[in-house]
């Protein structure tokens, strides 16, 4: 029984489906493995068993009177903790919310219980969402399945965690700058960041909020577009939620074929900087596409090479301004309240004790680069690079379906060596930063293991606005034929833990 | 593009409703002057004539019918509160003693 921890998604939903084994006895046994690992992984900030048997046990009593069970019901799924679930503690990794019970869900949490997935509990991440690493967490950082002593990638590390240990094989994330694709990357797992509207932001914790995107984790292509699926489509409760129909995702990863199609490789992602065993794992990639029938070409994005910058004024300048809710009034941490101070006081000593480094650090160069006389130096400034970045994959999809890139620069570096760096830890989003600019889609899919570290490497599939499913066809391509190459998913060679 | 002084951040700590020490301002100054000088290329960028994207889409505002729907109670909404009293949030004093 305890393979079955082992199991893609799609093959547990089945066995629960057919009666081979039950809902409960699979949330037994991913609560087991959380039990027996979890210690030394920290991927999980708030486990619900008795929420994740309950809803196990619905899902077995729904197959007992014989009601037809959604393709997922019944699988377990770590939850990243920015997302509120009514009733679960939800805290973004920070101090500022320890404690805190949200009285409503978030959309994507409630998408997820009518689909009948059993959501296990609130996993590690950088706090509110800023972060390469989940170093940032007030919680302490999370390890990396294939090496503890290396971060996991952020700021949804924890989610990748749990994925890559098998303590479940399904995951929710966020995107605002890689945060889903950076993670999946450096764990050898699968993470999509939607078209920005395609998923709903309602009770989603606002880091920034033009960039941010919740998307499916998984360890297999297919896998993720089920979930892609299960959370996707238009919410009233979201203004900026896409009113049109979900592209075939999960269609799409079951025909996984690339021949035909019109691929390019970025001219502005790589050279310096670049780890060598990762560029080369990307170019036996870009290969196989070739081999599968997919005609490679180059082409370039010049603007993409200030994508960076115009990030890091943009999120922080969003960030600044969505972060301004937590005033120690509302909800969350007071500090300072005796009676003799002010409230404008309360919540400079509740924001001081309540925020991390990075986030402060955000906060400062937020309000830095919306301030007068700075505004448009900076700010402004950003904003017009964004209109050239989207005017450059614009450009780009005339001449190519899909792009491709490695999604990181290097493998997972060790916890604690960019720490007191913040434009080394920034560079870890090098590539996936200039999607989240433009909202348009894009995947991060295990290519391979860099031969200097044994370390998974990342390729990125980029696609057009609205048409995530090319992601998925052309991931479930280059998936399968590497999969035939290596014997085994690639999963299979991270150590025991 | 100019740098940043310790001045300066304790000014915008202040804006941003921060208390930070004086560690903190030195430590935070450095940082920000090395991510300024980094990020201030993107004033290099040609782009005079090149309009700004604030978002990914065109935004509209939402409407939805004026219907009396549930909403959450009063013990809800003040539930994760730090502090409430007589069904209302509590505060800190507000204005100054003078």
């Amino acid at each position: 029984m305890n393979d079955l921890i082992r199991w893609t998604a799609s093959r547990t939903a089945a066995a629960i489906a057919s009666g081979e084994v039950s809902a409960v006895e699979v949330t037994r046994a991913h609560l087991d493995r959380i039990g027996a690992v979890d210690e030394k992984v920290h991927a999980f900030l708030h486990v619900d068993a008795e929420g994740a048997l309950a809803a196990a046990e619905r899902v077995d009593a729904k197959r007992a009177a014989g009601e037809e069970l959604g393709p997922l019901a019944g699988v377990p799924l770590a939850l990243k903790d920015v997302f509120t679930t009514r009733g679960v503690p939800t805290t973004c990794g920070s101090k500022m919310l320890q404690g805190w019970i949200p009285p409503y869900d978030a959309t994507v949490t409630r998408r997820l219980k009518d689909a009948d997935v059993v959501i296990l509990g609130k996993t590690n991440m950088d706090e509110f969402a800023m972060g390469s690493s989940t170093e940032n967490s007030a919680y302490g950082p999370t390890g990396n399945p294939w090496d503890l002593a290396r971060i996991p990638g952020g700021s949804g590390g924890g989610s990748a965690a749990a994925l890559a240990a098998f303590e479940a094989p399904l995951a929710i994330g966020t995107d605002t700058g890689g945060s889903i694709r950076q993670p999946a990357a450096v764990t050898g797992t699968v993470g999509v960041k939607p078209t920005y509207g395609g998923v709903s932001r309602y009770g989603l914790v606002a880091f920034s909020s033009s960039l941010d995107q919740g998307g499916p984790c998984a360890r297999t292509v297919l896998d993720t577009a089920l979930l892609h699926e299960a959370i996707a489509g238009h919410d009233p409760m979201d203004s900026t939620s896409i009113d049109a129909p979900v592209p075939p995702v999960v269609e799409a990863a079951r025909a996984g074929d690339v021949r035909g199609l019109r691929v390019g490789v970025v001219k502005e992602f790589g050279g310096e900087g670049y780890q060598a065993g990762v560029e080369q794992r990307f170019h036996e990639a870009v290969e196989l596409l070739s081999s599968l029938g997919a005609e490679v070409v180059e082409v370039s994005c010049p603007s993409f090479t200030s994508a960076l910058p115009a990030y890091y004024l943009i999120a922080p300048s969003e960030c600044s301004s969505n972060l301004a809710r937590f005033d120690a009034m509302k909800y969350g941490l007071r500090v300072g309240d005796d009676g003799t101070r002010s409230a404008e006081e309360v919540t400079a000593l509740t924001r001081a004790a309540g925020f991390g480094p990075e986030v402060k650090r955000r906060i400062i160069l937020g309000t830095y680069a919306l301030s007068s006389g700075y505004y448009d130096a900076y700010y402004g400034q950003a904003q017009k690079v964004r209109t050239l970045i989207a005017r450059d994959f614009a450009a780009a999809y005339e001449r190519v379906d899909v792009l491709v890139s490695p999604t990181t620069p290097t493998t997972a570096f060790p916890i604690g060596e960019r720490a007191d760096d913040p434009m080394a830890m920034y560079l870890a989003d090098l590539c996936t930063i200039p999607s989240n600019l433009a909202g348009n889609a894009a995947m991060s899919l295990p290519c391979g293991l860099a031969p200097e570290d044994n370390l998974p490497v990342g390729l990125q599939i980029i696609a057009p606005a609205m048409a995530d499913d090319r992601l998925y066809r052309v991931g479930a391509a280059v998936e399968a034929a590497f999969v035939d190459r290596w014997g085994h998913p690639l999963l299979d060679e991270a150590p025991a833990l | 593009m100019p740098g940043i002084t310790r001045e300066e951040v304790a000014h915008l700590a202040r804006l941003s409703r921060l208390e930070l020490t004086d560690e903190e301002i030195d430590h935070f100054a450095g940082q920000l002057d090395v991510i300024l000088g980094a990020v201030a290329r993107v004033g290099e960028v040609a782009a005079d004539d090149i309009p700004p994207t604030s978002h990914p889409l065109p935004l509209t505002n939402v409407m939805r019918p004026d219907e009396v729907r549930e909403s959450l109670g009063t013990e809800q909404a003040l539930a994760g509160a730090p502090a409430a009293e007589q069904q209302r949030f509590r505060v800190p004093r507000i204005l100054g003693e003078e």
